[in-house]
């Protein structure tokens, strides 16, 4: 549809935007694999030379990498199962008719403005503490013994956390894709004898398929590199330091400013691959 | 669909989905409630829901203690000013890759996108330290830069699919009608973008409000956002829940207001434009 | 004035030709309708006339100066659109002035023009709505008045009734065509359907990948059509093609007959076959007959009520001078 003229105009008019995220992108990702190769130490003089490779095999090596990986991904995991489960059945909930549809869902999509910090000092102090906490209450009221919940069951603790602040996210993705499923086709599947149950595994779910994946995906990438979370929370301790705040710590507490980078470099290539499948997704739409 | 629903199921439903709305946002409404009690009444066993003496005591030593304003202010200056820098760079570039797309428009949004996919802790040492040597440490400037950079490619995907929907016809009549590119552009595209561009500002601020890496690492407490903070109420001695409640209360309530008025437009925003 | 020339004019969209090499000449005061299948490029062409689209040889000239490298506001044409591209932000009224604000008008002459604009379009009582709140009609006439104000060197028209329903067509069909004789001014008009195209022009240009078949006036186009696809094309129903041993003895490859001009009788003539499907359109009744041995069915149309039945034996007879006689190369004999 463009003449020659426009098009020139278009590409002086792209040229920032271009130019700054090839900036953003480049620079310090260059700076990170040329620090990775690096034995830098801000506190004991600085560059102290070459390290090859053994920045990363010591990243990997240390007694901490491993379990920080099974901590992601059961952090990651346990987000994404709860989230789309719970998310489903709630969309499936606030899809039908009732009264006051819109003052529900204004109070389910709430928690998802809420900022990380606010969230998690919230739940940790008001809810989770174990005297003080609401939740303490509530098992006592039961005759329970109230949980410690942010070093006995922290992981857990941490879980329940993110997965209040992106339920929100999750509903409100599936049921915008529940409403867009044309009303015919449930009605037709009616008309040919399915069951509700029927309905929802043959004709909902398949329809509801793109959005869950997208809605995995998406999470998958927040969720990698959640932080605040746990930096107000448990600051990485029992058994709460994802890759993410592995990484931060070896920066920032320990200053071994190469060795983190090299985990930085991990933690780029883990990000890709989840961001391979989502861009695959994405660009399918684009057309 | 059009079919009706006998009055005892959707009082079923309406009981059922408010119930669980209502437990959804309880954390928030509980914060909202315990800032308006004393200390005392906070950590009260049992718990008082709402017959207790409201006071504003909290707010205002919140606001005594910790200059809460000062961090306020920090909030509004970043998230805006990244938002609207953002939407500088971003309204020329979308407009051009909707209205003028060639071959790579594609693959450039998709290059767009995956530079939003970078692990921000795997940057982190390059970018503290290129703030510092800047002298930009714990300034508000590095921030507004910073976040205007991880939420570009957001603002530029956001303002392309709202362009997209904007017919190319009617630019084109604009053409005929003799409208040059400038007119074409103030006329024209800028009052249809409108709505598209407002909903894009506002989900935007709201990122930019909630972020929360950057704002911790790169702030002492100059340039400290709301997050920051609030994320200084963590350690043992800042805790009393009346006042964390209050301070949390502040820093929620301008998003949270924003935020429903932004919800049609979230998903669109953060799904890329996949969801609709 | 609005006298348009193709000289040459080509475009290519990457390695692809969509328009070969194409010279026409378009009169002043002619309603010209460019008619052809989808994707036959009659919009690209009208594009090209626009300035929409950049030429990629060959020369556009506007009463003899050369315009090819004009911009589109820079050929004095007015465009109506398939969509009718209202600006949905502006009233009735602005989306009619929007082109003469942009001339720089003065207010006053503006005001007049608009005035005048919608009273002859029935607008009046609609100049404060915007565009939202008007019937499809009332769109179209919008997009018309905000192309007459500018009062253009000629009118493009892009397949401006195809999103009217059917009665509304007819009555926007008679609105341009009444407004082409009151003005006089140049109208080029893109449709690929038949009917539009014969009931508008004063000339019809027939396009078929990008390439001109046949350019004359409607009655030439039905009466003699230079190959097999105008014949088939002009024309509803749609003209009946027979080959082998029946063309061969009028000594063609093909024979092309019309609907119109067989003749159905129960008792004698020339083709003799079963009648299929009839359609009762009360004026007319369209017989499909099967089984003449002819290769496909044959459609015949009758005059008023036809009495036979699904199943019945039917005779047919062509009308001798109204057989089209076509070689192996599907061209006019």
């Amino acid at each position: 549809m463009a003449t020659q003229h426009s098009r020139s105009a278009a590409r002086i008019m792209m040229a920032p935007a271009v130019t700054l995220l090839l900036g953003w992108m480049l620079v310090p990702l260059i700076a990170t694999l040329y620090l990775s190769f690096r034995d830098y130490r801000p506190m004991r003089g600085g560059d102290l030379g070459f390290a090859g490779l053994e920045n990363y095999t010591r990243f990997i090596g240390s007694s901490s990498f491993w379990p920080s990986i099974l901590t992601t991904l059961i952090i990651v995991g346990g987000v994404l199962a709860i989230t789309i489960v719970f998310g489903v059945l709630l969309a499936l909930l606030l899809d039908r008719p009732m009264w006051g549809q819109g003052v529900v869902r204004i109070l389910v999509i709430a928690p998802f403005f809420v900022m990380p910090t606010v969230s998690a000092l919230v739940w940790k102090n008001m809810f989770m503490d174990p005297t003080n906490g609401l939740l303490a209450h509530l098992w006592r009221f039961f005759g329970a013994d109230p949980v410690v919940w942010m070093s006995e069951q922290s992981l857990l603790s941490i879980i329940i956390i993110v997965s209040w602040q992106w339920l929100p996210f999750a509903t409100l993705i599936l049921l915008t894709a529940i409403q867009s499923l044309d009303g015919e086709q449930l009605e037709a599947s009616e008309m040919d004898g399915a069951p509700t149950l029927a309905r929802f595994w043959y004709i909902i779910l398949p329809h509801l398929s793109r959005a869950i994946t997208i809605v995995l995906l998406i999470q998958t990438i927040f969720l990698l590199s959640i932080f605040a979370e746990i930096f107000v929370t448990t600051g990485g301790a029992f058994g709460t330091k994802t890759l993410t705040y592995l990484i931060f710590q070896r920066i920032s507490e320990s200053q071994a400013v190469g060795l983190g980078s090299a985990g930085g470099v991990y933690a780029i290539i883990l990000a890709n691959i989840v961001a391979i499948f989502l861009m695959r997704i994405v660009g399918k739409n684009l057309d | 669909m059009a079919r009706s629903v006998t009055t005892q199921q959707k009082a079923i439903n309406t009981a059922l989905a408010w119930a669980v709305g209502l437990l959804i946002f309880f954390p928030i409404l509980w914060t909202i409630l315990t800032s308006f009690k004393t200390e005392g009444q906070a950590i009260s066993d049992p718990p008082v829901f709402l017959f207790f003496d409201w006071t504003l005591e909290n707010y205002r030593v919140v606001q005594e203690r910790s200059n809460y304003t000062n961090f306020l202010w920090n909030s509004i200056f970043i998230s805006v000013g990244s938002t609207l820098l953002g939407l500088l760079v971003a309204i020329p570039a979308a407009w051009s890759m909707a209205f003028t797309p060639s071959k790579r428009t594609k693959d450039i949004l998709m290059w767009m996108l995956s530079t939003k996919m970078l692990p921000a802790v795997g940057v982190l040492y390059p970018i503290y330290i290129g703030a510092a040597k800047m002298g930009l440490l714990d300034s508000r400037t590095a921030l507004v830069i910073v976040i205007m950079l991880i939420n570009l490619p957001i603002i530029i995907w956001m303002l392309y699919t709202y362009f997209r929907e904007i017919p190319g016809e009617i630019l084109e009549a604009a053409r005929m009608d003799g409208a040059s590119l400038k007119e074409e552009i103030v006329y024209i595209l800028t009052p249809m973008a409108v709505p598209g561009i407002a909903s894009t500002l506002l989900l935007n601020i709201i990122l930019a409000w909630n972020e929360a890496f950057w704002t911790i690492n790169l702030t002492v407490t100059k340039a400290a956002p709301l997050t920051a903070f609030i994320a200084s109420y963590s350690s043992p001695e800042g805790l009393f829940y009346a006042k964390l409640s209050a301070a949390s209360t502040m820093a929620i309530a301008p998003i949270l207001i924003m935020g429903w008025f932004s919800q049609k437009q979230l998903v669109r925003g953060l799904t890329f434009g996949a969801v609709k | 004035m609005g006298r348009i020339t193709l000289d040459k004019v080509t475009k290519r969209f990457g390695d692809v030709e969509v328009i070969p090499p194409l010279d026409l000449t378009i009169e002043d005061g002619e309603f010209v309708v460019f008619v052809g299948p989808s994707g036959c490029g009659k919009s690209t062409l009208l594009r090209l006339i626009a300035g929409l689209e950049d030429v990629s040889g060959g020369q556009i000239r506007i009463d003899g100066q050369d315009a090819t490298e004009l911009p589109p506001a820079k050929r004095g044409l007015a465009m109506v659109f398939q969509s009718y591209a209202l600006y949905p932000h502006m009233t009735v009224r602005k989306n009619i002035a929007f082109p003469l604000k942009m001339a720089k008008m003065d207010q006053a002459e503006i005001d007049k023009r608009v005035n005048n604009a919608a009273s002859v379009l029935n607008l009046t009582n609609y100049l404060d709505r915007r565009p939202g709140q008007l019937s499809g009609g009332q769109r179209q006439r919008v997009a018309i008045g905000r192309s007459i104000v500018r009062e253009p060197a000629a009118f493009l028209f892009d397949e401006p009734l195809s999103n009217l329903d059917a009665a509304l067509r007819v009555g926007m069909r008679l609105e341009i065509s009444e407004l082409h004789k009151r003005l006089e001014t140049t109208m080029i008009y893109v449709t690929h359907d038949q009917v539009e195209a014969m009931t508008m022009a004063d000339k019809i240009v027939v396009l078929q990948a990008g390439v001109i078949e046949q350019v004359g006036s409607p009655l030439e186009l039905y009466k003699s059509p230079k190959n097999k696809f105008v014949a088939g094309f002009i024309g509803s129903p749609k003209m009946n093609f027979i080959e082998g041993q029946e063309a061969a003895k009028y000594d063609a490859h093909t024979i092309g007959i019309r609907p119109e001009h067989l003749a159905a009788s129960a008792t004698e003539g020339a083709w003799k076959g079963t009648v299929g499907v009839s359609e009762h359109l009360g004026s007319d009744t369209f017989l499909y007959v099967h089984d003449t041995g002819l290769g496909e069915a044959l459609t015949v149309r009758v005059s008023g009520e036809f009495n036979l039945r699904h199943g019945d034996t039917v005779y047919l007879t062509p009308e001798a001078d109204k057989i089209h006689r076509f070689n192996a190369e599907g061209l006019s004999i």
